[in-house]
């Protein structure tokens, strides 16, 4: 059981990264759908950087800048040439699969020291709390403070206000004088940054390696994540924890002798998220009141 | 900075034009990136557009390993681009209608399945009449996957995107799981494949001497009955209001929800017959890999085809050209297949923008001065 | 120009003067060489009909947008205000017609946005002491999207008011307020003007105007027209400076005898589809043939679930809440009743009573395509379709760049005439019509109101949903109103004020069919 709970949040991270930035984008009015692609991008620069310099705070940097360059693309071609946004999120995952697998072809097979993890001594080895809790690797809590930063950004800042209210009615902050498309430019791009981040870790700590496509679908779980937690951020670290028990289930399964095909354990986290959009969907009440209003619209401004 | 002006009317002529300067562009930033891979970009070119039109002979390796000589034919072309055809119609349709069915690959893998199933069921010596209820079995192993998001999305309001595309992955696992398992070729030598279909499951060729087979007419087929539809009945316009102006449908009383489910079946079951169709031309059997991205790469050429079901036809086209250029490409440039991916993806993106030259003029202006 | 003011006359500098601003869209010119001078303490009002310009000015006086050309003035200094900030600093505030507001947020969220950064508890008091000292209500606390339309006003007034204003725009605020919230916004209006702040009020109600202003500049088609003061002016010589020319004014003669009932809705009971909707309880209504029954209410009181249960949009309980021509269509959809007589037209007309990117051929389809037999068994024939588009087109001088444009590049006006005009050439037997004359010019709105009287001389019953009282008023035999999803009595029009329309709207009991003596004036 200790076991599970330490890996289900090592699972849990690279969800929560992807999915707190795209939380922070859809606040302000952009639907992303491009995140499998960024996280992809990011998982293969910031491997090569890993390879390459031997520096991990630099391969970190590297991830969470490819994420936010792939971002730039999609923020270009939908906020400011007004493009159809689900259209451009997929052609950004497709593009992302493509040049990842371009990128990551002589990486392959190479493997990496995974991140060095926290030790604290005595707390970390002695009690089950600190062996569970405190003997991670830094992107583990960086994850948490991250998304403790976005709530506290959200509803506690000035700047939070301004993007909430964007998304909420992007006339209105138009003619209030907000600049709506540079509100949405930065979150887009913050959005990009975390997905890189998400994608950073699964290359860097999860499976310290690149393979093809290895996010293996987290870019759209990352993306029910932010629908079932209503978006808001710390029912999203909740949200995330949940999909990653969820998925360790696929390796405890025939652990704990649980009669089923290994095929069968993998769907876990798929059909789980499923299970989640329906369960949140069904709420008509509960999403309109939550949901940005102005998701996916695209805004031009008069001048 | 840019600003973008709405046209009065959309462009006519630019409808037409952007697939075209989209794929300009294309060929110019892969030119470029070629360059930057440090290989002849002109004579890549060459290989991925130019060459796939030509006949030729080349080295086929086979999986057993060896290799042979093999004639190369333009048809290669129509035929990689039946299954594009067949999903990008369908899901020119469904788009048409606001509805994003993404997971066209796992109901193509349905069909896929389920036809197997029909295949490997049959009794000895079946006879070609079985390629119908085989066929028929790939429509409806299709239109199930795409019924699960559909009902999703009608009783629960759930995305149909997430659904959809969650499924893909849990049909290629339930793929995985049958050849391994109960689909299994005991005579396999331990190869994750099921047995051979009988002869009587091949589609059929129809021009000796190529690989040119029944699924183009299929493919041709349900285009022009789609475009027929969507233009001229009232079915078709329920789509195309539905999508534009779902209160306005309301308002003419066309049921949403019928659209929904109308829409998704028809992509979900042109999708699983892609699957049917292109087991039953290629390998004859099932294995843990059938080109179900072709469902995805679908999603382009709906888009490059305008989301017109003749149009996809046209986008298929290019598509399978570039699958091809790809994987010549690959064999005399040593291009990664990696960059057919990159090619795709960049080619939707400049469509999408130049999309919006068809709305809007632009023009760069300085920032706001007094 | 006509009827000059008489602030050429005074000695002081004017607070704001606007010099020759041109603006231009492409090729149409929103403003041409528009002139305008504010003094001190003034009530201004600025007049036009729909797209004469008028919500451009201020856009462009608040910063929102830049002139083309032209020279803005505050206090006699030329200034260039490049945005709604620096109009705040400067001391403009602006009240907009749509408001600015924030469905998700609170009021004292809403109002941080306009101010410079401040603490919320302080803000928050700030709030309270200003809504107290000017008879605006609000608690900051709640979030807009519970309040009313008057309520979410008071928010867009207090967040202007907070910033000490020497001139407060207002874009057409009473459009959206009972009679009696009118009148209160006036008081509050004339203790700014007092206290110095200049008023600049855009508004087509003439009556209003000549209560409240003290001097006025008419723009039509983008120009200035005259310079007037209202108090010297009659409401018909300043509609007649605004449209140019004789207006038809259209007014309902006096009813012959109606004929049988049409349409009857008995206690129709609907639940919301969410929170955010209104739930309809136990609302009956006839309309007979011949007769024009106007129902009044501000926005949101259910006129949009009264019309959507009227379409067939959303289904009764029971087939025998709503008649049309004695049978039971409660449970029947729109084409149903569309067979069965009936026609509609929606408040909205961009995407659902049209579709912008179809041509005006397709949309006749929307409504059409059984009930007329444009579709014949899932063929369309589009020959049917463009022909009644050219009956609608002719019939109504719908104007259009081409000869089957898409319905995206018309006008309002034009759109509206259509999509009126499409149901009137069906000659129905009932027809519904949501604001009929919402955002439209005053020559389109007059054709419209006129077509409506003509229709009912045919025998046709009509129902009109309208928050414009004016236009109720106008053309309507019998008034009733609507609110919190309860409609009251239909009352005969010649027994109706709109003070007591105005009690009504605001919740006085809807049942009583006697309204108190002493009301009447």
């Amino acid at each position: 059981m200790e076991n599970f709970i330490y890996s289900m949040i090592i699972a849990a991270t690279p969800l929560l990264l992807a999915a707190i930035g795209e939380l922070v984008a859809e606040r302000s009015g952009v639907l992303n759908l491009g995140v499998e692609g960024m996280m992809l991008m990011g998982a293969v620069v910031a491997f090569a950087v890993a390879n390459s310099t031997g520096s991990t705070p630099l391969a970190i940097l590297a991830g969470a800048g490819a994420g936010a360059g792939m971002a730039l693309i999609f923020s270009v071609i939908a906020l400011s040439l007004l493009a159809n946004q689900a259209a451009t999120g997929l052609a950004l995952t497709i593009f992302g699969i493509g040049a990842s697998g371009l990128i990551g072809q002589s990486f392959v097979g190479i493997a990496l020291e995974p991140l060095a993890k926290l030790s604290i001594p005595f707390l970390t080895e002695s009690t089950a709390v600190g062996r569970i809790l405190l003997g991670h690797d830094p992107m583990v809590y960086m994850a948490l403070a991250l998304a403790a930063g976005v709530a506290w950004f959200l509803y506690n800042t000035r700047g939070g206000l301004a993007l909430r209210a964007v998304g909420d009615n992007h006339d209105s902050g138009h003619a209030l004088g907000y600049n709506v498309i540079a509100i949405r430019y930065m979150a887009t791009l913050f959005g990009g940054a975390c997905a890189g981040l998400g994608g950073a870790y699964l290359s860097l700590a999860y499976t310290p390696m690149w393979a093809e496509n290895m996010t293996a679908g987290r870019g759209w779980i990352a993306l029910a994540l932010v629908v079932f937690a209503t978006w808001r951020p710390l029912r999203l670290v909740a949200g995330a924890y949940l999909f990653a028990a969820v998925t360790q289930l696929q390796f405890y399964g025939q652990d704990w002798g649980l009669p089923i095909a290994s095929q069968f354990l993998a769907m876990a986290p798929y059909v789980a998220t499923i299970l989640a959009l329906v369960i949140i969907s069904r709420d008509v009440n509960l999403t309109k009141a939550n949901a940005p209003a102005c998701i996916g619209k695209p805004f031009r401004a008069e001048r | 900075m840019i600003v973008l002006e709405p046209r009065p009317q959309p462009s006519r002529a630019l409808a037409l034009l952007s697939p075209v300067i989209a794929i300009v562009l294309t060929l110019i930033a892969g030119g470029i990136l070629i360059a930057l891979m440090g290989r002849p970009p002109l004579e890549a070119l060459r290989i991925y557009f130019f060459q796939p039109f030509e006949e030729f002979w080349m080295w086929l390796t086979l999986p057993t390993g060896e290799r042979e000589m093999w004639l190369y034919t333009p048809s290669e072309v129509i035929v990689k681009a039946i299954p594009l055809a067949l999903i990008g119609s369908g899901l020119a349709v469904c788009f048409r209608a606001n509805v994003w069915n993404i997971g066209a690959a796992g109901q193509y893998t349905m069909g896929a399945i389920i036809s197997g199933w029909v295949a490997l069921s049959a009794p000895e010596g079946a006879s070609g009449i079985w390629l119908v209820p085989y066929l028929i079995a790939g429509v409806l192993g299709g239109m199930l996957w795409a019924a699960i998001p559909a009902l999703l999305r009608v009783r629960f309001n759930a995305n149909e995107i997430l659904v959809s595309l969650m499924l893909t992955y849990v049909a290629a696992l339930l793929l995985d799981w049958l050849v391994r398992g109960p689909f299994k070729d005991p005579l396999g030598f331990g190869f994750p494949e099921s047995k051979e279909f009988q002869p009587g499951f091949i589609m059929p060729v129809l021009v000796d001497g190529t690989r040119l087979h029944l699924g183009v007419a299929l493919a041709v087929i349900a285009a022009v009955a789609l475009w027929v539809m969507m233009g001229r009945t009232m079915k078709g316009f329920e789509v195309r209001v539905i999508g534009a102006a779902p209160r306005a449908g309301a308002f003419a009383g066309f049921s949403r929800d019928r659209t929904i489910w109308f829409v998704m079946l028809l992509s979900g079951g042109l999708a699983g017959l892609a699957g049917a169709v292109e087991i039953s031309a290629t390998v004859q059997q099932l294995q843990p890999q059938i080109n179900a991205e072709y469902g995805f790469v679908a999603i382009i050429v709906a888009f490059l085809g305008r989301l017109n079901p003749i149009g996809a036809l046209f986008g298929a086209v290019i598509l399978a050209v570039s699958y091809i250029g790809g994987e010549n490409a690959q064999i005399m440039l040593k291009l990664p297949k990696a960059v057919t991916g990159i090619f795709q993806g960049m080619l939707l993106f400049f469509l999408l923008g130049c999309d919006t030259l068809i709305r809007f003029r632009i023009r760069l202006a300085r920032p706001r001065v007094g | 120009m006509a009827g000059q003011t008489t602030s050429e006359t005074r000695p002081e500098t004017p607070l704001f003067e606007a010099r020759g601003i041109v603006k231009k869209f492409g090729e149409f010119a929103a403003n041409q060489d528009v002139g305008l001078v504010i003094q001190p303490g003034e009530k201004h009002a600025l007049l036009g009909e729909n797209g004469a310009g008028k919500s451009t000015l201020v856009k462009m006086m608040y910063g929102v947008m830049q002139p083309t050309s032209g020279k803005f003035f505050w206090n006699g200094t030329e200034t260039v205000v490049h945005k709604p900030a620096e109009a705040r600093d400067m001391g403009i505030g602006m009240v907009f017609q749509h408001f600015s507001v924030f469905d998700a947020l609170t009021v004292v969220e809403n109002i941080a946005l306009a101010l410079a950064p401040e603490p919320m508890r302080a803000l928050s008091q700030r709030i309270e002491q200003v809504s107290e000292s000017y008879g605006l209500a609000i608690d900051p606390r709640r979030a807009v999207h519970t309040l009313s339309v008057g309520e979410k006003q008071r928010v867009e007034i207090i967040r202007c008011l907070l910033q000490n204003p020497k001139l407060l725009i207002m874009d057409e605020p009473t459009s959206v307020l009972t009679p009696q919230e009118t009148e209160v916004l006036f008081e509050t209006l004339e203790k700014l003007a007092a206290e110095g702040c200049s008023i600049l009020y855009i508004s087509h109600k003439l009556e209003e105007v000549k209560a409240l202003c003290d001097a006025a500049t008419i723009l039509r088609h983008g120009h200035v027209v005259a310079h007037c003061d209202p108090k010297a002016e009659t409401a018909r010589s300043m509609a007649e400076m605004m449209v140019g020319n004789e207006i038809a004014w259209v007014e309902k003669a006096a009813s012959t005898t109606p004929g049988p009932v049409r349409l009857r809705v008995s206690h129709l009971n609907l639940p919301a589809a969410s929170e955010f909707g209104v739930t309809l309880k136990d609302l009956s209504l006839e309309v007979c043939g011949g007769e024009v029954v106007g129902i009044a209410g501000v926005a949101g009181e259910g006129q949009s679930e009264l019309m959507e249960a009227l379409t067939g949009e959303m289904l009764a309980t029971r087939a025998e809440t709503i008649h049309i021509d004695d049978v039971p269509m409660g449970r029947a959809n729109p084409t149903q009743r569309r067979i069965a007589g009936a026609a509609f037209v929606p408040e909205e007309r961009n995407g659902h009573a049209a579709v912008g990117e179809l041509t005006l051929s397709e949309n006749i389809i929307l409504s059409h395509h059984t009930a007329e037999g444009i579709a014949n068994r899932s063929w369309i024939d589009f020959g049917k379709a463009a022909d009644w588009a050219k009956r609608v087109r002719e019939a109504f001088d719908v104007r259009s760049g081409s000869d089957n444009p898409i319905a995206g590049s018309l006008s309002g006006g034009n759109l509206q005439k259509f999509v009126v005009g499409r149901e009137i050439l069906r000659e129905p037997g009932v027809l519904v019509v949501s604001q009929p004359t919402w955002g439209v010019d005053a020559g389109a709105a007059s054709v419209i109101r006129r077509a409506l009287i003509d229709l009912a001389g045919r025998g046709t019953a009509v129902l009109v949903i309208s928050q414009d009282l004016e236009e109720i008023f106008s053309i309507c035999d019998k008034i009733a109103v609507i609110h919190h999803g309860q409609l009251s009595k239909e009352h005969p029009a010649a027994e109706m004020t709109a003070e007591k329309v105005g009690l009504l709207m605001g919740g006085a009991h809807p049942e009583a069919s006697e309204i108190p003596v002493e009301e009447i004036a």
